[in-house]
């Protein structure tokens, strides 16, 4: 199987368009890059494009009704919006620590979600 | 009134603001006093849940709440005094500070020093007037993003968002991933404002279109945003006529620049200048009101925390060091002057002698995307530094480091920086 893809680069801000030509699954030509570093970021992301997911996910109690989330490490980038669709069902309860797990091993990725700041619980008003 | 005094007093608890109240703590300053208008410290770091954050200075990616955490965890251990839910009126050059909150009431504080870090905010349709009717769902992309990541309120469906510098595409990713659709980011220049890891992962990775040398002409809708018209724009940005064409949307984000919020320094007496829109300072960041300093965004627009912090720093360090009488004025100050191609430099001057120092750091905006530049320091006719580089873009800020053996030796008080094409390396 013959495929052409482009790629751009984004080890540095001049963002190479990288021209790759893949032949069964290996790379034969590559054009564009203009350093070793180029190389090495087109073979992984047109294999094995990989993102960090920070969002949010609701919580109950909080001095916010909102707490912001991250994948620990990066997901495959075609599980993107199926983790969104599985942190929206989630709701936690105030107070929450940064680093707290909300969903282990998210859509068997291997990866944890957890929360990226604390979040005190609502004080109840007085009177 | 509720009379109160301290040391160091530093306007805003964002991250300019914590880093220097940390550094001045750290050079032996303990009589510090935070003043912060939200209810929580990390300012608009609170809001930027996206990672990439940290990565010069704490050499790992967070997101804007982590790195912030970091901060906020180490004044809470240091005991640092904060004010929160405390809005500063006015500064005095003699540095008072009137403040309110509504615990106490009207409070006047009597600072010996004061770091001004109240941040920028962004230009809102006003500012960049396009006409038409005046509809809900025109709003800036930043307050998108404290409804979306702090409040819970998604503003709409259906977006189109003007204006391509980070914030902008950081803001089209989020809010397709909650679900509306993002129909173009527009921009009026020829290339993006925003760097290009976001133009590939919040724009790219969900085909949202960037369509450049484009600009939204007029606005529509009686009580709701129901459509904008788009056109090209010409070499001199005027919209084409022929071209227009008209997007549906009930919201605008507009993601056009950002200005240091400088109404306190103003009244202060502080000099702003006219290219960064903040105050002019010296290598250490004081201003021309002696004992008043100035870091973050309030001084110049930064693209990474990471260099606020820095700059935080330096003006934290500062601070202390003209609380305990060490900052000392050197016989020949000299003035900074950004001469071709560059947008602003900052410091604007270097006038104060410090010990050991090696070198001070100029931070610089280039004026257009360039290859191959050459970045040079010009005494006297006489180029006396340069730089290669082999890329530079207004959206990412240039340092360069300009030794102090060389600052000693200058012939002039004035030294211009130029940036020329053509000059740098070759290719390969």
């Amino acid at each position: 199987m013959k495929d052409k893809a482009v790629i751009t680069c984004i080890s540095c801000p001049i963002g190479c368009e990288i021209e790759l030509e893949v032949v069964d699954d290996e790379i034969t030509d590559i054009e564009g890059n203009r350093c070793p570093r180029g190389k090495e970021y087109a073979r992984e992301e047109y294999f094995n494009p990989t993102r960090i997911l920070p969002t949010t996910v609701r919580v109950k109690n909080g001095v916010l009704p909102l707490v912001p989330v991250k994948t620990a490490k990066p997901i495959p980038k075609e599980k993107l919006e199926l983790a969104m669709d599985e942190l929206a069902k989630v709701e936690l309860e105030a107070p929450i620590k940064l680093g707290d797990i909300v969903i282990e091993n998210i859509l068997n990725t291997g990866v944890d979600v957890v929360t990226t700041r604390d979040l005190p619980a609502k004080k109840i008003e007085q009177n | 009134m509720n009379k109160q005094s301290c040391k160091l007093a530093v306007i805003g608890g964002g991250p300019a603001g914590l880093a220097a109240a940390q550094e001045a703590y750290q050079e032996g300053i303990e009589d510090i006093l935070i003043i912060e208008r939200d209810f929580e410290l990390g300012g608009i770091l609170q809001q930027c849940i996206h990672n990439g954050f940290g990565l010069h200075y704490f050499d790992e990616e967070l997101t804007g709440p982590e790195y912030a955490q970091r901060f906020i965890d180490e004044i809470a251990e240091k005991g640092i005094n904060v004010k929160l839910d405390t809005m500063v009126l006015d500064v005095t050059p003699k540095k008072k500070i009137y403040a309110v909150n509504s615990k106490e009431g009207m409070l006047e504080i009597e600072a010996e020093a004061i770091v001004l870090a109240m941040g920028c905010r962004e230009r809102t349709r006003g500012a960049i007037g396009i006409p038409g009717t005046r509809p809900a769902g025109v709003i800036t992309a930043g307050t998108a993003q404290r409804y979306i990541n702090m409040e819970g309120y998604i503003p709409g469906e259906k977006v189109v968002i003007l204006g391509s510098g980070d914030i902008g595409l950081i803001m089209a990713r989020r809010m397709h991933l909650e679900g509306a659709e993002v129909e173009a980011v527009l921009e009026l220049l020829p290339f993006t404002g925003g760097i290009t890891r976001n133009v590939v992962q919040c724009l790219d990775d969900f085909d949202i279109p960037l369509r450049l040398n484009q600009t939204v002409t007029k606005i529509h809708g009686k009580d709701r945003l129901e459509a904008v018209t788009v056109a090209e724009v010409d070499d001199d940005l005027n919209p084409i006529p022929d071209t227009e064409y008209k997007i549906e949307c009930d919201t605008l984000l507009l993601s056009v620049g950002l200005i240091p919020e400088n109404e306190l320094s103003q009244e202060a007496g502080v000099k702003l200048d006219n290219s960064t829109g903040g105050p002019v300072v010296n290598e250490n960041r004081e201003t021309n009101i002696e004992g008043i300093f100035a870091c973050g965004n309030v001084l110049h627009v930064h693209d990474l925390v990471d260099y606020v912090t820095e700059e935080s720093k330096i003006a934290g360090k500062a601070a202390a060091a003209y609380l305990q009488n060490q900052l000392e004025k050197r016989e020949a100050p000299v003035e900074l002057i950004a001469g071709d191609n560059v947008g602003y430099i900052v410091p604007q001057k270097i006038t104060d002698k410090v010990k050991d120092r090696k070198r001070v750091d100029l931070y610089m905006r280039g004026t257009k995307p360039m290859n191959n530049v050459k970045i040079s320091i010009i005494d006297d006719k006489e180029e006396i530094l340069s730089k290669k580089e082999r890329f530079v873009k207004p959206g990412e800020m240039i340092s360069l480091p300009f030794p102090e053996k060389m600052i000693t030796k200058l012939k002039t008080d004035q030294v211009t920086v130029q940036i020329l094409e053509g000059g740098g390396t070759n290719e390969g």
